[in-house]
């Protein structure tokens, strides 16, 4: 450890703020960001979904329509 | 660029840049550490009480960079009503308020041993506390008004207007007598510090600015997910009462 001289006490306490006050808001935002991602992942599940969302299992291919043929003269 | 203004390209975008910038954050934020404590020398006349500006400055910086990202993306909202934009500006006011608290505090440990006093109201200190409470008055703003295009309206107003105090810190300590020292970096001339002091500073700077941007995305992420949610849930309500 080094030797921080007369004043280590408040060189300690600057770091220990800012680790704290650093680490408390990473830990809101990641948690706020997994809570959004579960009630999303939960809303999905109960098939309330976006309409632009990308489902899990791509539909099946609809058929084409057949096209209508012009009535031959 | 403003393809990545999609908020469907922007969260594509964002999952994968996450991971490398965590990485590349705690690496920069961790060698900086080492250079703070173990190779950059006590200062001439402050002493080892310099170690406190490896944190205080770039905290500093971080508040003011927060704080104009904001007042720009506000101008992105006001006049194109980007939805990208609203999300920016209300999720990086946290983050850079966070630092504005941390440049308030560290500035206070740093002058307690050099200037004798914690706290003097000169036009820095005072400026940089004036941009602190518009950071907390634009997360309230944002926290009271429940519908999120007004609220992203007032408080892109409020942003832009209280922009003008930004350039007042930066130049405060030109314009008037302070305790603060005069710009030693960012000056006319060069830095006045010593590349000893200087690479763990620029090392911290880099770390602090990428614990930003990375916090930032994570933050956006979340918003963007959250008013989807709150969507979702309007149409499943009004799904519901038209069954």
């Amino acid at each position: 450890m080094p030797d921080l001289g007369p004043h280590a006490a408040f060189i300690w306490a600057a770091y220990a703020v800012t680790f704290i006050a650093v680490a408390a808001l990473i830990v809101f935002i990641v948690q706020d960001d997994r809570r959004q991602r579960q009630l999303l992942a939960d809303l999905e599940r109960k098939g309330i979904r976006r309409r632009s969302a990308k489902p899990d299992d791509p539909p099946k291919p609809r058929q084409a329509k057949p096209r209508a043929r012009k009535p031959k003269p | 660029m403003w393809s990545l203004a999609n908020p469907t390209r922007f969260l594509e975008l964002a999952d994968r840049l996450i991971p490398w910038l965590a990485g590349l954050t705690f690496l920069l934020l961790g060698v900086g550490l080492y250079l703070s404590f173990f190779v950059a020398p006590p200062d001439y006349q402050q002493g080892e009480t310099v170690k406190i500006m490896f944190v205080h400055v770039p905290a500093a910086w971080l508040a003011m960079f927060g704080y104009t990202l904001i007042a720009i993306a506000s101008i992105g909202s006001l006049i194109w009503r980007h939805p990208l934009a609203d999300v920016a500006a209300k999720t990086a006011a946290p983050i850079g308020a966070t630092f504005c608290f941390l440049a308030l505090v560290t500035g206070s440990l740093w002058g307690k041993p050099m200037w004798g006093t914690y706290w003097v109201w000169d036009a820095r200190l005072t400026s940089m506390l004036v941009l602190f409470l518009l950071y907390l008055g634009l997360i309230a703003l944002w926290q009271s008004i429940e519908e999120p295009g007004r609220a992203g309206r007032a408080a892109a107003i409020l942003a832009i207007v209280g922009f003008i105090n930004v350039p007042i810190i930066k130049f405060s300590v030109e314009w008037w007598n302070t305790l603060h020292q005069p710009a030693s970096i960012f000056r006319m001339g060069g830095p006045t510090i010593d590349p000893s002091l200087l690479t763990p500073l620029f090392v911290m700077a880099a770390g602090f600015t990428l614990l930003f941007v990375l916090l930032h995305l994570i933050a956006m992420r979340a918003e963007i997910l959250r008013r989807r949610v709150q969507a979702l849930r309007q149409v499943h309500v009004e799904r519901a009462a038209s069954a």
